[in-house]
C-alpha cells in the first residue's frame, strides 16, 4: 500500500501537505505525531472517511490505484479502520455488531444460526471468551476493543488502522492487544498503529513514520528496537518557534490559588479515577500551562475546579488567597472569581441561536440588572466595548454566534469570562480551530488579562503554544502530574518526556 | 436603520402579525363583516382566552427546551375541584380560586420534579399526568357535569368592566373609548422615551417618517379595537386578566434575569449551565408556572361554560402548543416569545371564529387548522434556512 503526495485541505486549514506513506506487505507500521499533526485524517483519507476526490494526490493498493467513493468500498478492498471512538451500538449483541451493515442473510432475512457460528469463530480469532450473544454495553471496553477487530476480521481484512487503540485500555488489555497485532502480522494482515504511547510503538513496530504539521517527516526501520523513544520525540516535536507569540514581560505576584490533593472519579465508573492527588499552584499575573496528550485528564481536571462540573467523588481542597473555598456549583465558582473558557466552544460554551451581547451577559446578568431586570441598554454598551477591545468583526452586535467564525466564537466565549471579572481564569485549549492571525489575537488577550494580575491557567495541546505562552508549565499523564517545569528550563522534548511518562 | 434591514431581522415577528391581519380580512371578507362586528369581537375573546392562557405558558415551556401535553386534563380538574369547592362545599369564590391557582402550581411542581431533578423526558412526564388529571377528573366528578357555579365566579368570563357614571356617550361605552385613549398616550410616550435614549447612545433608530407611521399605525389599531368593543358592552373582565397576563409574562421573558435563563436553558443547557444557570431549577419552575396557568385557564373555562364537566379541556393541550409554534417557536428550545405565541393563538381562533361563521363544517375547520399549523411552521424553517 502506498499513499503518494497526500494533499487535504479544510475551510482555512491545511490539513495535510504532500504526504507520503508506504506499508509494506504483513508488517506493523507505526504513525506517531503530535496531536493535530494530521495522522487521524490522513487515515481517514486512506478508509474513504474522506472519499475520493475531495483529497490531491494517490492511493495505491496492491498495484491499484484507488478510487474509494465510500467506507464500503475500502472495506471491500480489505482496509478497515478501527476508530478512537468505538463504534458498536451498546444495546446490540456481538453478534449483531459483528456483523452490523454486512448481516448474514438470506433474502433480506437473518440468518441468525450463521450469524452467531461465525461470530463464535471470529471471538476466537481474537482471544474473546465471551458469548456472541451478549450486548455490547455488558463487556468493558478492552473486550469491546477486540469486538471492533472482529467485525474487521469478519470483513476479510488486508489492512487494518487502529486510531488510538490503547488509550482507553488498561495495562492488561493493552499488551493482549498488540499479541494480537503481532499474531495478525504472522498471518499477513498489515496493520497501521496511532499511538501516543511511544513505549508500545517501539516495541511492536517494523516501521515507524512521523507526521508534523500535516507533513510527512521522516520513516524510520525499526530491527530490533534501535529507534528510542526520544528519538521520536525529536522527530514529532522539532520544528522553529517563530514570532507566533506577543511579547510580554511577567510580572508575577503572591499565590492566589491553590488545589491540594485533587481527586476525580469517572461519572458513569466511579470506580475509576480520572484525576489523582494533582496539586497546583497559580500565582498573580502568572500564565501557568498544562501539558497533556489527549485523554490525560486536562478537561477533566479543569471542568471539576470549575464549581465541579465534571466528575463525581470529588475530594480535595482548593484554595484562594490561602483560605479554602466550598464551591459545589458553578454560580459559586463565578462568584469566587473563577472561570471557565471551554475547549468545546460550540457545544459548551455558546448558545449559538442567541445573539453575541446575550452570549457576553449570560455569566454575568447581575452585573447589568437591577432588582433582577436586565438593563439592556447597559448590556449593548457592554457588548460593544467588548466588540473594540477584544476586535470581535461583526456587523453588528445582534448578529448569532452561530454565524461567526471560530475566531470571533472564541472571543465571544473570552469577553464572557472576562466581564465575570474573574481572579482565576481557566482556558481550555483557547486556539483550537483557529487560524493564526486570530491566534496572535487570542494571545495578546491573554497576555493582557496576566497583565492586570488574573492568574490564568491555560490548558492546550500545542507544546509551541503553552512553551511561548506561560511561565510555568506541568505535564499531567494518566490524571497525575509527572512534571513542572519553568519557563526558562522548558523544552519541546522535556515536556513530551514528561507527558508520556505513565505512573501508577 | 433601513427598512429592509428591519424587515429582514424582525421576519417572524412581521410575518405572523401581516399573516394574522390577512386571515381577519380574509374572513370578514367571506362573513360579509360579520367577523369584526361587536359582537363576534368580544365573543372570539371570551372564546379564546383559555387557550391563549395556555399558549403563554407553554411557549415558556418550549422555550425552556421541553413540552406540556398534560395541560388540558389540568386545567379540566382544576374545573373540577373549584366545582366541588364552590357548588358541593358552598366554599367562598375567592378562597376557592385561591386554592385552585395554589393546587395548579402544586400539579406543575410535581411535573417539573420528575423533569428537572429526575431528568426524566417532558414528554413522558406531562403525557402521563395528561392520564393522571384526566382520570382524576371523572374521579372527582364521578363521571358527572357539576352546576352552577356561583354568580361572582361566572363574572370573571362573562362580566365587563363598568361604565362610570354619568359618561354615557348615546350607546358608547365611554370608559372603553378612554382606555382607548390613555392605552395611545402610553404607548407614544414610552415610544418616544425609548427613541431619546437610544439616540443619546447612538443606536441605530428608525427614520422619523417611519417611525410616525409606526405610532399612527399603532394608535390607529389600539383605538379602532377599544370602539368596537366599545360599541358592545365595552371590556371584558378577561380581556384585562389576558392583557395583565400577556404584559407581565413579555416583560418577564424580554427584560428580567430569570427570562434570560429560560431561554439560555433551551437554547444549549450545558453551556447556560457552565455559565451559572441554574437550569435544573429554572426548569422546574418554568413547570410550576405552566400548572398555575393551566390552573387559569381551567378556572375561566369553568366558569364560562357555567359547569364542570369530565370532558372540559380536551384538545387544549394541542392548541396551545399549535399556538406558540405557529407563533415561532422552535422544537429544539431557546426561540420564541409570548406575544408571538398570542399571536399564533389568536390566528387559530380567528380562523375558528371565521369557518364557522361561513358554515364550514367542524371536521372541516380540524383537517384545515392542520394544515395552517404545518404551513407556518414549514414557512418558518423555509426562511431560517434561506437566511443561514
Amino acid at each position: 500500500m502506498e499513499m503518494k503526495n497526500i494533499s487535504k485541505s479544510f475551510p482555512g486549514v491545511k490539513a495535510l501537505n504532500n504526504v507520503n506513506f508506504q506499508v509494506k506487505q504483513g508488517e506493523i507500521h507505526a504513525l506517531v505525531g503530535e496531536n493535530g499533526a494530521g495522522k487521524s485524517t490522513l487515515m481517514k483519507v486512506l478508509s474513504a472517511v474522506h472519499p475520493y476526490g475531495t483529497y490531491e494526490g494517490d492511493i495505491i493498493f496492491e498495484g491499484e490505484i484507488c478510487t474509494f467513493k465510500n467506507i464500503n468500498e475500502s472495506e471491500a478492498k480489505g482496509i478497515v479502520i478501527i476508530h478512537q471512538e468505538l463504534a458498536l451500538i451498546p444495546e446490540l449483541s456481538i453478534a449483531e455488531n459483528i456483523f452490523l451493515g454486512n448481516e448474514q442473510e438470506k433474502r433480506g432475512v437473518i440468518d441468525w444460526k450463521r450469524t452467531v457460528t461465525e461470530a463464535a469463530g471470529l471471538l476466537k480469532k481474537v482471544g474473546l471468551q465471551d458469548s456472541p450473544r451478549t450486548l455490547a454495553k455488558d463487556i468493558g471496553v478492552g473486550k469491546q476493543q477486540l469486538v471492533e477487530i472482529a467485525k474487521a476480521l469478519s470483513k476479510k481484512v488486508k489492512l487494518l488502522i487502529l486510531d488510538e487503540p490503547t488509550a482507553a485500555l488498561n495495562e492488561d488489555d493493552s499488551e493482549n492487544l498488540l499479541q494480537l497485532l503481532l499474531e495478525f502480522k504472522r498471518q499477513g494482515i498489515a496493520a497501521i498503529l496511532i499511538s501516543h504511547k511511544l513505549n508500545e510503538v517501539t516495541r511492536v513496530a517494523d516501521s515507524i513514520t512521523i507526521l508534523r504539521d500535516g507533513q510527512t517527516i521522516e520513516t524510520l526501520t525499526c530491527e530490533g528496537g534501535t529507534v528510542s523513544e526520544e528519538r521520536m520525540i525529536k522527530g514529532m516535536v522539532g520544528r522553529e518557534l517563530e514570532n507566533r507569540f506577543p511579547a510580554r514581560t511577567p510580572q508575577i505576584g503572591e499565590v492566589v490559588f491553590e488545589v491540594e490533593n485533587w481527586n476525580v472519579a469517572d461519572p458513569l465508573h466511579p470506580g475509576r479515577k480520572l484525576i489523582k492527588d494533582v496539586n497546583l499552584q497559580l500565582r498573580r499575573g502568572e500564565i501557568v500551562g498544562i501539558a497533556g496528550l489527549m485523554g490525560a485528564g486536562r478537561t477533566e481536571l479543569a471542568m471539576s475546579i470549575f464549581g465541579k462540573a465534571y466528575g463525581k467523588n470529588i475530594s480535595g481542597t482548593l484554595k484562594k488567597n490561602g483560605k479554602p473555598l466550598d464551591i459545589n456549583s458553578v454560580s459559586a465558582a463565578i462568584k469566587e472569581g473563577i472561570a471557565y473558557a471551554t475547549e468545546d466552544r460550540k457545544t459548551y460554551g455558546l448558545i449559538l441561536i442567541d445573539d453575541i451581547k446575550r452570549n457576553i451577559s449570560l455569566a454575568s446578568l447581575d452585573k447589568i440588572s437591577n432588582r433582577s431586570i436586565v438593563d439592556q441598554r447597559q448590556e449593548i454598551l457592554e457588548g460593544e466595548s467588548f466588540r473594540k477591545k477584544l476586535n470581535i468583526r461583526t456587523p453588528s452586535l445582534l448578529q448569532k454566534t452561530v454565524n461567526l467564525s471560530g475566531g470571533n466564537q472564541q472571543k465571544v466565549v473570552l469577553s464572557k469570562w472576562i466581564f465575570s471579572e474573574p481572579e482565576i481564569l481557566i482556558l481550555d485549549e483557547p486556539t483550537r480551530g483557529i487560524d493564526v492571525g486570530a491566534k496572535y489575537e487570542i494571545y495578546s488577550v491573554i497576555n493582557q488579562l496576566a497583565a492586570d494580575g488574573k492568574a490564568i491557567l491555560m490548558i492546550s495541546s500545542e507544546l509551541p503554544e503553552l512553551l511561548g505562552m506561560c511561565d510555568r508549565i506541568y505535564a499531567l499523564s494518566n490524571g497525575t502530574i509527572t512534571g513542572e517545569v519553568a519557563r526558562e528550563e522548558a523544552t519541546q522534548e522535556t515536556l513530551m518526556t514528561y507527558m508520556t511518562r505513565t505512573r501508577g | 436603520m433601513k427598512l429592509s434591514e428591519l424587515l429582514r431581522n424582525n421576519m417572524r415577528q412581521y410575518g405572523m402579525i401581516v399573516a394574522l391581519m390577512f386571515i381577519v380580512l380574509l374572513f370578514s371578507i367571506l362573513s360579509d363583516g360579520i367577523l369584526l362586528r361587536p359582537l363576534n369581537v368580544t365573543n372570539l375573546i371570551l372564546q379564546n382566552s383559555y387557550i391563549l392562557v395556555l399558549a403563554i405558558g407553554m411557549v415558556m415551556v418550549i422555550i425552556a427546551g421541553h413540552i406540556d401535553l398534560s395541560v388540558g386534563s389540568v386545567s379540566a380538574f382544576i374545573g373540577a375541584v373549584a366545582a366541588i369547592f364552590m357548588i358541593q362545599m358552598q366554599m367562598p369564590t375567592v378562597v376557592a380560586v385561591t386554592l385552585c391557582l395554589i393546587m395548579g402550581a402544586l400539579i406543575g411542581a410535581w411535573h417539573g420534579f420528575f423533569i428537572a431533578y429526575l431528568k426524566m423526558p417532558s414528554f413522558i412526564v406531562t403525557l402521563a399526568g395528561m392520564l393522571l388529571f384526566r382520570g382524576l377528573t371523572m374521579v372527582v366528578l364521578g363521571g358527572k357535569s357539576l352546576s352552577p357555579f356561583p354568580a361572582e365566579f361566572r363574572l370573571i368570563s362573562s362580566g365587563f368592566i363598568p361604565d362610570m357614571p354619568f359618561l354615557g356617550i348615546g350607546s358608547y361605552h365611554a370608559l372603553t373609548l378612554l382606555v382607548g385613549l390613555v392605552l395611545s398616550a402610553f404607548v407614544i410616550f414610552s415610544e418616544m422615551k425609548n427613541r431619546r435614549a437610544e439616540q443619546k447612545h447612538q443606536f441605530g433608530v428608525l427614520p422619523k417618517s417611519l417611525f410616525i407611521a409606526k405610532l399612527v399605525a399603532m394608535t390607529a389599531v389600539i383605538n379602532i379595537f377599544t370602539f368596537v368593543l366599545a360599541s358592545y358592552k365595552g371590556i371584558p373582565n378577561i380581556l384585562v386578566i389576558l392583557f395583565v397576563l400577556i404584559v407581565v409574562f413579555s416583560f418577564v421573558m424580554n427584560k428580567t434575569v430569570i427570562g434570560r435563563h429560560i431561554y439560555a436553558t433551551g437554547g444549549n443547557q450545558k453551556a447556560a449551565e457552565l455559565s451559572g444557570v441554574k437550569t435544573k431549577r429554572v426548569t422546574f419552575w418554568v413547570f410550576v408556572n405552566m400548572g398555575f396557568l393551566s390552573a387559569v385557564s381551567g378556572l375561566i373555562y369553568a366558569a364560562r361554560l357555567n359547569a364542570a364537566t369530565p370532558k372540559a379541556g380536551t384538545m387544549f393541550e394541542l392548541d396551545a402548543i399549535a399556538s406558540a409554534f405557529i407563533g415561532g417557536a422552535s422544537m429544539a428550545g431557546g426561540v420564541g416569545t409570548v406575544i408571538g405565541s398570542v399571536v399564533g393563538g389568536l390566528v387559530m381562533g380567528v380562523m375558528n371564529n371565521g369557518m364557522s361563521l361561513i358554515g364550514i363544517s367542524i371536521d372541516w375547520q380540524q383537517a384545515i387548522k392542520g394544515l395552517v399549523l404545518l404551513a407556518a411552521v414549514g414557512f418558518d424553517i423555509y426562511n431560517r434556512n434561506k437566511s443561514s
